[in-house]
């Protein structure tokens, strides 16, 4: 069996990332894998722009936010299989990929690094209510038909879910001559980022129904019409204030959730609210030699803080190669009061460059709060926030020389100002 | 067209209709089948509890004892034969208190009464072998002939014999009108009087008219409605659907359970099941709902949050949050509760096949023997044939050794390109179920044959791909591909078609 030093699943933002991120860092064998035939991932359908401000302080379309980094991957001896699909990984690192070239391949990686992007929860998983006829899509479905083979799902169109990628595509279908009805969100507040609120929905008049859901799909062969209601305070739809809409289009963008279907047979452990895997500061899973990033590793809202998670998973890989990640005392960190998730879940304080970054979800709006990191009753680090929510990930710096000598638990909070 | 006399037209391509067109094509007989459906499979067979179950829960007598009992014991070899997948996953039927017990108590006694093999054992023991059983589970009946299929993909593979062996299959054709060439004038009077050998039928659809010697009426929750068009007035049957609800779980490497979970039965039938599928996914349900309209496959919260109480009677630590998807079928009951397969007594040479509700698809292939032996006996005297055909399976790489794998990838790179991210379905795959005898000519068919949507992403990644095969495969606009019916429009226009 061959063996490689480092492996690399999945030719999105994380993974070539990851990928340059190594190779700059001196590693030499490297294989980046991608299902797709070509690297990129989903920028490729996602042609609004909005991508790169952080890392490249200009706002790209997402195939240019791609070609940059596949140009700067291309510049260095990576090697790339497009259009193979890895379909078995082992915990100790086995890995079984197939493409039409070679057929069933089993290659062994010192190294692997899960860069597997994530997928979106579908009608099924919410089990909304109704008839199952065509014409209802998660919203990256739908992109995928208009952007990438150039074809028209609807006419008339509603959006269950007020996720960004529903956002996008309530003003593409509506640019590409569809009419969008509206947007329901169970939650009070809307899940997609501020900016595409505003540009997507409240340019195109567009109405957004907050605290509303999806409680009827009527139509045995294609949408015919759909019913939202509105929903009390544990999101229960409330009798009598429905509201019907005559539709041929549903589209669901209710959630995006890694996709760890590679991690199970590795027996990577799996976090409960992030879907993803349990991972330290170097983005390494607790199955040691396989790192993990991106959305595959927790869901994020910009491609440039993928980018950046994949170079740190990428460093890490060549770190762990180095044996420089030594077995020593590490800190758990959890999510306190106002806090979905924290990721990492470990520090090891002795293997940690200088600071490292975590990131965090909220649970809720709030305002005028600050983001406070205890050991027991010892404040670690804390920030001020004018305003937070869960559509945005939050990012708390911890400095190495304030964790020492700590032991056991750090948790995270939010607190009032 | 017109000129064709067909032997026997079958009305209905689900698994009844495919296992008497498949039992037919073995004798020298010209047989037609008919359904208004774009696939085989794609009413009640499409949407069941996928159980071969035992046979000990009918009630003693009826028909539904014997050809659940009979089939049972058919299914292993039928599905070797047709080259499906079959599991003896068995089985527990498990009681919660005194009362259930009692009730175990009866069927225990029809298990033996039936022949048929049973354990009876302790609530610690089944919880020994089920750990997430129940913890107020008193005692169960372990059934371990009770079996799983994948029901669509039997009959597609029974419907693709017979096709191969000379049946004619006719698609996206509804049945408008029967005109009967020869009535009884007498209802009362005996069979063998009055049926006339020269009897037949002319069988109208949308599109085309066909003439048969002999029809069987296998049009499930319509059977009613056919039978009253060959009358020319009510028939003496009904069926009210029953609607049966249903969640799927994802695939799991440790399903929560392995056997079939079943509460014992009630008034309204056998109750709220958990079921293993071939692929590991995990069924819970049905409810039981009488519904009036004949296509009512809605869910609604109610009845899928009902099937969720009533499925930790049973068994607990069910993952919900590891839904897929929920779904509906209509279960065709009716008459007196129990099977009705005869002739009609009205109407030589009409068979009804109807109200074929559970345990329907464990009885099929009972059910074909008993209509081709017992209520064709005297009117269809067709020799077997010696030339018979067997089909060629689908191409199920997961099935595969790693070396088989490679020799099919070297043969065809096509099925080194993987399609569907869930079930790894390659694009060789989806060609293979596109090209053959009863091929694929929808997303749906794609799905039901080789798995694309089945998965955890329901098509979300997929689909799009499987819809550019299908359109490049058929010669077809991707605008024309359907996801079912042919009013199932996927994709409405070109982008640019009217951009403001």
């Amino acid at each position: 069996m061959i063996t490689r030093e480092l492996v690399i699943i999945g030719g999105g933002s994380a993974g070539i990332a990851a990928a340059i991120a190594a190779y700059n860092k001196g590693c030499r064998d490297i294989l980046l894998i991608e299902k797709d035939p070509e690297l990129g991932g989903i920028l490729l359908q996602c042609i609004h722009n909005g991508f790169g401000l952080h890392r490249f302080g200009e706002e790209l379309a997402g195939p240019a936010y791609a070609e940059k980094w596949t140009d700067m991957l291309g510049s260095t001896a990576v090697e790339v299989k497009c259009s193979t699909t890895v379909i078995h990984l082992t915990g100790d690192r086995h890995i079984t990929y197939v493409n039409p070239e070679e057929g069933y391949v089993t290659i062994e990686a010192k190294a692997v690094i899960l860069a597997v992007g994530c997928r979106e929860r579908s009608r099924g998983a919410i089990a909304t209510p109704g008839y199952r006829p065509s014409g209802v899509w998660t919203a990256g479905t739908a992109q995928k038909y208009l952007n990438i083979q150039g074809y028209m799902v609807g006419k008339k169109v509603f959006i269950l879910g007020s996720g960004d990628i529903g956002l996008i595509m309530a003003r593409r279908m509506t640019l590409e001559g569809a009419r969008v009805l509206g947007v329901a969100e169970i939650m009070p507040y809307s899940n997609g980022l501020p900016r595409n609120i505003k540009q997507c929905l409240d340019d195109f008049d567009i109405p957004l129904y907050l605290s509303h859901t999806v409680t009827d799909i009527r139509g045995k062969d294609r949408l015919s019409g759909i019913t939202i209601s509105k929903v009390d305070e544990n999101l229960t739809p409330i009798p009598g204030t429905e509201l019907d809409f005559d539709v041929d289009t549903l589209l669901m963008s209710v959630g995006l959730i890694p996709d760890t279907t590679l991690f199970d047979e590795a027996h990577i452990s799996l976090n409960r609210k992030t879907k993803g895997a349990v991972v330290d500061e170097h983005m390494m899973t607790d199955v040691p030699g396989i790192f993990a990033c991106g959305n595959g590793l927790h869901v994020h809202d910009l491609v440039d803080f993928v980018s950046m998670e994949g170079e740190e998973a990428g460093n890490g890989a060549v770190a762990f190669l180095r044996d420089e990640l030594k077995p020593a005392d590490r800190l758990s960190l959890s999510p306190g009061e106002g806090v979905s998730y924290v990721l990492p879940m470990y520090i090891c304080p002795e293997n940690m460059e200088e600071k490292t970054e975590i990131k965090l979800r909220v649970t809720g709006v709030m305002r005028d709060v600050s983001l406070v990191l205890k050991s027991g009753d010892k404040k670690i680090a804390e920030q001020k926030k004018l305003k937070i929510q869960p559509s945005e990930m939050e990012k708390l710096i911890v400095k190495r020389d304030d964790l020492a000598g700590l032991k056991g638990e750090l948790v995270l909070s939010v607190a009032k100002a | 067209m017109a000129d064709t006399l067909y032997d026997v037209i079958i009305i209905g391509a689900g698994i009844t209709g495919s296992f008497i067109a498949h039992d037919l094509s073995k004798r020298e007989c010209n047989v037609l089948v008919i359904d208004k459906a774009a696939d085989v499979a794609d009413g009640a067979t499409m949407a069941n509890s996928a159980i071969i179950h035992a046979g000990y829960d009918p009630a003693p007598g009826t028909l539904k004892a014997m050809l659940n009992v009979r089939g049972n014991r058919m299914y292993p070899e039928v599905i070797k034969e047709i080259g499906e997948e079959y599991r003896a996953c068995s089985a527990f039927v498990v009681a919660v208190d005194d009362g259930g017990s009692k009730i175990l108590d009866d069927l225990a006694l029809r298990a033996s009464d039936r022949d048929i093999e049973y354990r009876d054992i302790s609530g610690d023991e089944a919880r020994r072998l089920e750990p997430n059983l129940s913890d107020d589970v008193i005692r169960a009946l372990e059934f371990p002939t009770t079996g799983i299929v994948y029901p669509w993909n039997v009959a597609i593979a029974l419907m693709e014999e017979a096709v191969i062996n000379g049946v004619t299959l006719k698609l996206n054709e509804e049945v408008t009108d029967i005109e009967a060439g020869v009535f009884k004038e007498d209802a009362n009077t005996s069979k063998a009087e009055t049926v006339k050998t020269d009897s037949f039928y002319r069988v109208k659809t949308k599109r085309a008219e066909y003439t048969g010697r002999i029809v069987i009426n296998a049009a499930g929750v319509y059977a009613d409605k056919i039978y009253s068009m060959a009358l020319g007035h009510s028939a003496d049957f009904s069926i009210t659907p029953r609607r049966g609800e249903y969640y799927v779980l994802d695939e799991m490497e440790n399903p929560v359970v392995s056997r079939i979970i079943y509460p014992v039965p009630g008034p309204s039938g056998k109750g709220v099941l958990v079921v293993p599928t071939i692929h590991n996914n995990i069924l819970v349900g049905p409810n039981s709902l009488p519904v009036d309209d004949k296509e009512a496959v809605c869910t609604t919260t109610e009845a899928l949050s009902r099937v969720k109480a009533a499925a930790a009677g049973t068994v607990k630590n069910i993952p919900f949050d590891k839904v897929i998807r929920t779904f509906a079928g209509l279960r065709p009951s009716g008459g007196d509760g129990d099977f009705i397969i005869e002739e009609s007594a009205n109407l030589a040479g009409f068979i009804n096949v109807a109200c074929i509700d559970s345990p329907g698809l464990a009885s099929a292939p009972a059910i074909s023997e008993y209509v081709i032996e017992e209520v064709l006996k005297d009117k269809l005297k067709a020799p077997y044939k010696n030339d018979y055909v067997h089909r060629k399976p689908f191409i199920r790489m997961y099935m595969l050794s790693d070396e088989e794998k490679n020799e099919m990838v070297g043969k065809d790179p096509a099925f080194g390109e993987i399609v569907c991210r869930c079930t790894l379905a390659s694009k060789g795959e989806i060609l293979d179920a596109i090209r053959r005898p009863v091929g694929a000519t929808t997303v749906k068919g794609v799905k039901k044959r080789v798995g694309p949507g089945l998965g955890r992403c329901q098509g979300g990644f997929c689909e799009p791909h499987v819809v550019e095969i299908l359109a490049d495969e058929l010669g077809i606009d991707r605008t024309e591909v359907r996801y079912d019916s042919e009013a199932s429009v996927i994709l409405v226009e070109e982008k640019g078609a009217s951009r403001i």
